[in-house]
C-alpha cells in the first residue's frame, strides 16, 4: 500500500478543489488533490461556460464580485486566458411580469456593482436585430461574459501542480475517517491502494461530496442534476452576448470558434458518474431555439451532452468549516452555477483553512443551515471511518 | 405484447436479420439512412440508373442479386423506412429523422439489433484535402451508385483488400489507374497465406485483382509510403518512396512522383460504434483492429440486454460475415423472446462465422496496419480537417498539458469536435496520442459517443411532440 502524508487533502480536482490547492500551495502550504478521474474531467469542464453574476441571489453577489475581479486577471493566475470574454450577459423578458422581475433584479443587486442597463422598445430592436419571437426588453450586464470550461478547469490544476501542489489524477477515495490526530483517507491509485493522512480535508468532490460528509456525520439533502447541452457547427458571428431567458427555459452564447452552445432542459442518468442529453431536453431545446434566433433554423447541431451536478433545495451551495469536525471544510454542491463562482469559492476555502475566516460573507452557505442537530454537535469527538463509495 | 423488434442499417447484416425475424412471424422495423437498401457493399445505383449488376457488382453480382431480390420479396413482411437517420439512442428509445423530409419522430424499442456498417479508416498525409483525393471508399461509391469515378488519371494508395478491389474495379471501368501504392509487403501476404487458406474463394478474388492489374501493366507498388499529395486548386501528383512503415532500420528509397488527376487513399475500415456507444453498450480493445470495440457474444448480444450487434458495425469481419451474424443475432434475439429457433442452424451459423474469423485475423497480417505511421507523420500534418488541428498541436497538448487520454485530448485541442466527430479523425488522433505519450494504444481510451451520431438540422420538424414537456433544467445557467 503507498501512502501520502500532506498536510492538506482535497478531495476532487474540479475548479474549486483546484482552485482551492492553488491558493494554498501559492499560500507555501503542503497540499495534495486526490481526483477520481482527470482534473476538470466533470461538471467543471463540460459546463456552457456561462460567467455570469446576473441572476445570482444577493446573499452569492459578493462572492461573484470577488470571482469577477479573480477572472480579470486569469492568464497570470492560471497560465492561459481560457478564452474568457466579458461579451455582457443579456437576459431576456417575454412578457411585462419578466420585464418587472428584470428590473426588481437591477434595483436589488445595484449596491454590488454589476452596472446592470435594462434594454427595451427601439433600442432593443436596433440593438438586436437576430432576435425573434416575444422578447420585451432584456436586462444586459456588460461585465459579465463567457469562457471555455474544457480549457480554464484543467488549467486551474496544472497551475495548482506548478504551485508545488500534489496532484494524483485516476485516485478515488474510498473510505474518509479521522483517528483523533488526522484525517485518513482509503483510495486507489492506479490500481493500487493509496492511505493519504493530513491535518486538515477540504471537501470539494461536486455531486458526489453528500457521502463525504455523511461520513462525518452530516446529512445534506443534495440532489444530482444534469443540464442538457447542445452545440452547432460554427456558423459566422452575430451574437455579441450570452443570452439568458427570464423563466429560465433557454440559453446560449456563440464561442470564439464560431458555434453556438445552447442550454436548456434535464439529460438524463446514464450511470451515477455520467449523464447525456436525453430525447425530450434535445426536441424541447430545437423549437426554442429557432423561436429566439431565426438565423439559427438551418444550422446543423453537431453534438449534445450534459453533465452531474449537486443541487441543495436553496440553490445555494456548502461552503464552510464542517459542524461536526474540526480541519474539515466543505465546498460542493454549486446548482448549475459554480464556474463562475469557483474560482472564488476555492480562494475562501483557503482563506478558512489559513486564517480560520474569509473576507467574504459565507454564513448563507453553511452546512449546518440543514440540521440544527448536526449544528449542535459541532464538538463531535471521535468519528468512525465510513464508506463513501 | 412487445413492440416489433428494431434493426439500424439495411446493408447484409441488417438484411439477414430482418429476413430471419420475418421468417419467424414477426414484422420487423428497419430503419436506413440510406434510400434504397443494401448496404456498403450491395449499395443499388439510385433508380432510374440502368448498370448491370456484373457491372456493379462483380464477382459479388449473384450475392447481390440474391439478397435483393429475397428483400423484395419480403416487403409487406417488414416495416422498412429508408432515409430515415438514427441519430440519438437512448434506453427504450431511439430518435429519427427523415432525411428527405427533415421530419424527426421517435421509436420506442424493446429489442434492437445494431447493423451499422463501417466506414474508410483514415491515416491523412499531408495534401490529403486537396480537391480531388477521396477515401477507398468514397472512391469506390461514386462509381457504384453515381456511375462516375473520381478522376480520369488515378492514384491508390493505402492498404486492405479495397485498395486492390477498387483499383480493379476503376481500371475496367475505364480510368487510367497510374499507380497502386500498398503500404504493405509481399512477405506479409506470404506470411498471412496459412490463415487466409480457410477461406480460398475470398483469398482467389485477392489473387485474381492483383494478377488482373499486373496483367494490364498497372504499377504496383508495395512497402510505398505516400509523402504528400501536391496540387492547389486540384491534386496534381502524389509523392511517395520505398519506406518499410513496421521496420524502423530498413533505409527509405528515393522520392518518386506519380502525376494524377484524383487520389483514392485509405487503410481497411472502422466500424460504426457510437449508436451502441449510446446504448450503453460495454466496449473492449481489440489489438488485431486496433479499436475499441463493443463487446459480444458469438450470437451477437451486447453487454446491454435486448442490444444485439451485427455486422460491420461491431467489428470489421466482410460482408460475408454480415450476413451470417444478422441471422445469428436475430436468431438470439428470437430465443431471448422465448420462441423455439432452429439449432442446427445456430450450429451453422456460428461454426461459419469462427472460419471467416480466423480469415480475417490473415488478413490483418496480409494487410499490416503501418506502425509507424504516428511516429513519422510529419508537425504540420492536419489531423482533424473539420477544426484545422495539426499532429503537431496533438503532440504540443500531450507534452504541455500532459493529455493521455483521448476525451481529454479532444477537450483540450478541438480535435474530433467538428462536424464529424471524430469519426473520420478518431483513429488518427488515438494514433498520434499514443505514439506522442508513449503508452499503448489500448490505453488511450475511445471518444465517447454523444448524439446526434450526425448533424442534425435545428430547424428540423419534430412530428410529435416530446415524450414530456421540457423541464426547466435546475438553476441552469439563465
Ligand atoms: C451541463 C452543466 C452546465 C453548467 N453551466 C454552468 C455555467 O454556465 N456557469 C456556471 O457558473 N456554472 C455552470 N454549471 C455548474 C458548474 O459547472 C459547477 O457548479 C462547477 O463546475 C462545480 O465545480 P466542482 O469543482 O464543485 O465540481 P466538479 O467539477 O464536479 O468536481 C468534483 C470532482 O470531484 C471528483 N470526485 C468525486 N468523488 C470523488 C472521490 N470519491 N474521490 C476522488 N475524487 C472524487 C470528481 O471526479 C470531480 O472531478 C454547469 C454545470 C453543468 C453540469
Ligand atoms: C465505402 C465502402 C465500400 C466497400 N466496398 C466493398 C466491396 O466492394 N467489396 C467488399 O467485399 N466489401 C466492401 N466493403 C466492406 C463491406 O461493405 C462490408 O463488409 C459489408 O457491407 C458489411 O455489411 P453490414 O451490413 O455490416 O454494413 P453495411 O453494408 O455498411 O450497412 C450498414 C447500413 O447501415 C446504415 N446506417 C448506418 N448508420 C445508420 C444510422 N445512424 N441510421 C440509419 N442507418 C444507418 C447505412 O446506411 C448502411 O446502409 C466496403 C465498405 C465500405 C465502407
Amino acid at each position: 500500500m503507498k501512502r501520502l502524508d500532506s498536510e492538506i487533502l482535497v478531495i476532487g480536482g474540479g475548479i474549486v478543489g483546484s482552485a482551492a490547492a492553488l491558493a494554498l500551495a501559492r499560500a507555501g502550504r503542503r497540499v495534495a488533490v486526490l481526483e477520481r478521474d482527470l482534473c476538470g474531467a466533470r461538471s467543471s469542464g463540460i459546463n456552457y461556460g456561462g460567467v455570469r453574476r446576473q441572476g445570482r441571489a444577493a446573499v452569492q453577489l459578493p462572492l461573484a464580485q470577488r470571482a469577477h475581479h479573480i477572472w480579470s486577471g486569469l492568464r497570470e493566475l492560471i497560465g492561459i486566458d481560457g478564452e474568457y470574454v466579458r461579451s455582457g450577459h443579456f437576459k431576456l423578458a417575454r412578457s411585462a411580469a419578466d420585464m418587472q422581475a428584470l428590473e426588481a433584479y437591477a434595483e436589488l443587486s445595484r449596491p454590488y456593482g454589476l452596472d446592470i442597463e435594462l434594454i427595451s422598445g427601439e433600442r432593443l430592436r436596433r440593438q438586436c436585430p437576430w432576435l425573434g419571437g416575444a422578447v420585451m426588453g432584456g436586462s444586459l450586464c456588460p461585465e459579465d461574459g463567457q469562457a471555455n470550461p474544457r480549457l480554464v478547469s484543467p488549467a486551474f490544476a496544472r497551475a495548482a501542480t506548478a504551485a508545488g501542489a500534489a496532484v494524483l489524477e485516476g485516485c478515488e477515495v474510498l473510505q474518509a475517517g479521522h483517528d483523533g490526530s488526522a484525517f485518513v483517507l482509503e483510495a486507489r491509485h492506479g490500481g493500487q491502494a493509496l492511505q493519504a493522512r493530513a491535518a486538515v480535508l477540504i471537501n470539494c468532490a461536486g455531486a458526489w461530496a453528500g457521502k463525504l460528509a455523511a461520513a462525518f456525520g452530516e446529512d445534506v439533502p443534495m440532489t444530482s442534476g444534469h443540464p442538457s447541452m447542445a452545440v452547432t457547427e460554427p456558423i459566422p458571428h452575430f451574437l455579441p452576448w450570452s443570452l439568458g431567458v427570464e423563466g429560465g427555459s433557454i440559453y446560449c452564447r456563440q464561442v470564439a470558434r464560431g458555434n453556438v452552445v445552447l442550454g436548456g432542459g434535464r439529460g438524463y442518468v446514464l450511470d451515477a458518474d455520467r449523464a447525456r442529453a436525453s430525447h425530450d431536453s434535445i426536441l424541447g431545446l430545437l423549437p426554442q431555439a429557432v423561436e429566439l434566433l431565426p438565423a439559427l433554423r438551418h444550422v446543423q447541431i453537431i453534438r449534445t451532452w450534459s453533465g452531474v451536478e449537486g443541487y441543495l433545495p436553496d440553490r445555494q451551495p456548502v461552503l464552510g468549516p464542517s459542524a461536526t469536525q474540526a480541519g474539515l471544510f466543505h465546498g460542493f454542491g454549486f446548482c448549475g452555477a459554480g464556474f463562475q463562482i469557483g474560482p472564488a469559492a476555492g480562494e475562501a476555502l483557503a482563506e478558512l483553512v489559513l486564517r480560520a475566516r474569509s473576507p467574504v460573507p459565507l454564513d448563507a452557505f453553511s452546512i449546518s443551515r440543514f440540521n440544527a442537530v448536526a449544528a449542535d454537535a459541532s464538538s463531535h469527538p471521535l468519528v468512525p471511518e465510513r464508506k463513501i463509495s | 405484447m412487445s413492440r416489433p423488434p428494431v434493426i439500424i442499417g439495411a446493408g447484409p447484416a441488417g438484411m439477414r436479420a430482418a429476413q430471419t425475424l420475418a421468417a419467424y412471424g414477426l414484422r420487423p422495423v428497419l430503419l436506413d439512412e440510406a434510400p434504397r437498401a443494401g448496404g456498403q457493399i450491395y449499395r443499388q445505383p439510385p433508380s432510374g440508373f440502368t448498370r448491370r449488376r456484373t457491372q456493379l457488382y462483380g464477382f459479388e453480382a449473384g450475392r447481390a442479386r440474391a439478397l435483393h431480390e429475397t428483400f423484395a420479396s419480403l416487403r409487406g413482411q417488414l416495416d422498412y423506412r429508408p432515409q430515415t437517420l438514427v441519430w440519438n439512442a437512448q434506453p427504450g428509445l431511439l430518435d429519427l429523422m427523415e432525411t428527405g423530409t427533415l421530419a424527426a419522430s421517435s421509436l420506442s424499442w424493446d429489442d434492437l439489433i445494431v447493423a451499422t456498417g463501417a466506414t474508410d479508416r483514415v491515416l491523412p498525409f499531408p495534401g490529403w484535402t486537396t480537391p480531388g483525393v477521396f477515401t477507398l471508399g468514397g472512391a469506390q461509391v461514386a462509381l457504384k451508385f453515381q456511375g462516375c469515378a473520381i478522376g480520369e488519371r488515378v492514384a491508390l494508395a493505402g492498404s486492405g483488400p479495397l485498395l486492390y478491389l477498387v483499383a480493379y474495379q476503376y481500371a475496367k471501368a475505364g480510368a487510367r489507374v497510374m499507380a497502386v501504392l500498398d503500404s504493405g509487403s509481399m512477405g506479409d501476404r506470404l506470411a498471412a497465406l496459412p490463415a487466409m487458406l480457410n477461406q480460398p474463394a475470398v483469398l482467389a478474388k485477392g489473387m485474381y485483382y492483383l494478377a488482373w492489374l499486373r496483367l494490364h501493366g498497372v504499377a504496383v507498388h508495395t512497402r510505398a509510403r505516400v509523402l504528400r499529395a501536391e496540387g492547389g486548386a486540384r491534386v496534381e501528383a502524389l509523392v511517395w518512396r520505398r519506406e518499410d512503415m513496421n521496420d524502423a532500420q530498413a533505409s527509405p528509397g528515393p522520392e518518386q512522383r506519380i502525376e494524377c488527376d484524383a487520389v483514392g487513399f485509405g487503410h481497411a475500415l472502422r466500424p460504426e460504434t457510437q449508436l451502441a456507444d449510446l446504448l450503453g453498450c460495454r466496449f473492449g480493445f481489440d489489438p488485431v483492429q486496433r479499436a475499441q470495440l463493443p463487446l459480444r457474444d458469438p450470437a451477437g448480444r451486447s453487454s446491454v440486454a435486448g442490444v444485439y450487434l451485427a455486422g460491420d458495425g461491431a467489428g470489421i469481419m466482410g460482408a460475408d460475415a454480415a450476413e451470417l451474424a444478422g441471422e445469428r443475432a436475430a436468431l438470439a434475439l428470437l430465443q431471448d423472446r422465448g420462441m423455439a429457433v432452429d439449432r442446427a442452424r445456430i450450429h451453422t451459423l456460428e461454426a461459419r462465422l469462427r472460419r471467416i474469423g480466423a480469415f480475417r485475423q490473415g488478413l490483418e497480417r496480409a494487410f499490416p496496419f503501418p506502425r509507424r505511421w504516428a511516429e513519422t507523420a510529419p508537425d504540420a500534418l492536419l489531423v482533424c480537417r473539420c477544426e484545422n488541428i495539426s499532429a503537431g498541436e496533438l503532440r504540443g497538448a500531450v507534452r504541455d498539458c500532459g493529455a493521455g487520454e483521448l476525451n481529454r485530448l479532444k477537450a483540450l485541442t478541438r480535435v474530433g469536435m467538428g462536424r464529424c466527430q471524430g469519426r473520420m479523425c478518431g483513429v488518427a488522433a488515438g494514433e498520434i496520442l499514443a505514439a506522442a505519450a508513449q503508452v499503448p494504444l489500448s490505453q488511450v481510451g475511445r471518444l465517447r459517443g454523444q448524439a446526434p451520431v450526425k448533424p442534425i438540422p435545428i430547424g428540423m420538424h419534430c412530428r410529435q411532440m416530446p415524450h414530456a414537456a421540457p423541464a426547466a433544467a435546475p438553476g441552469e445557467d439563465a
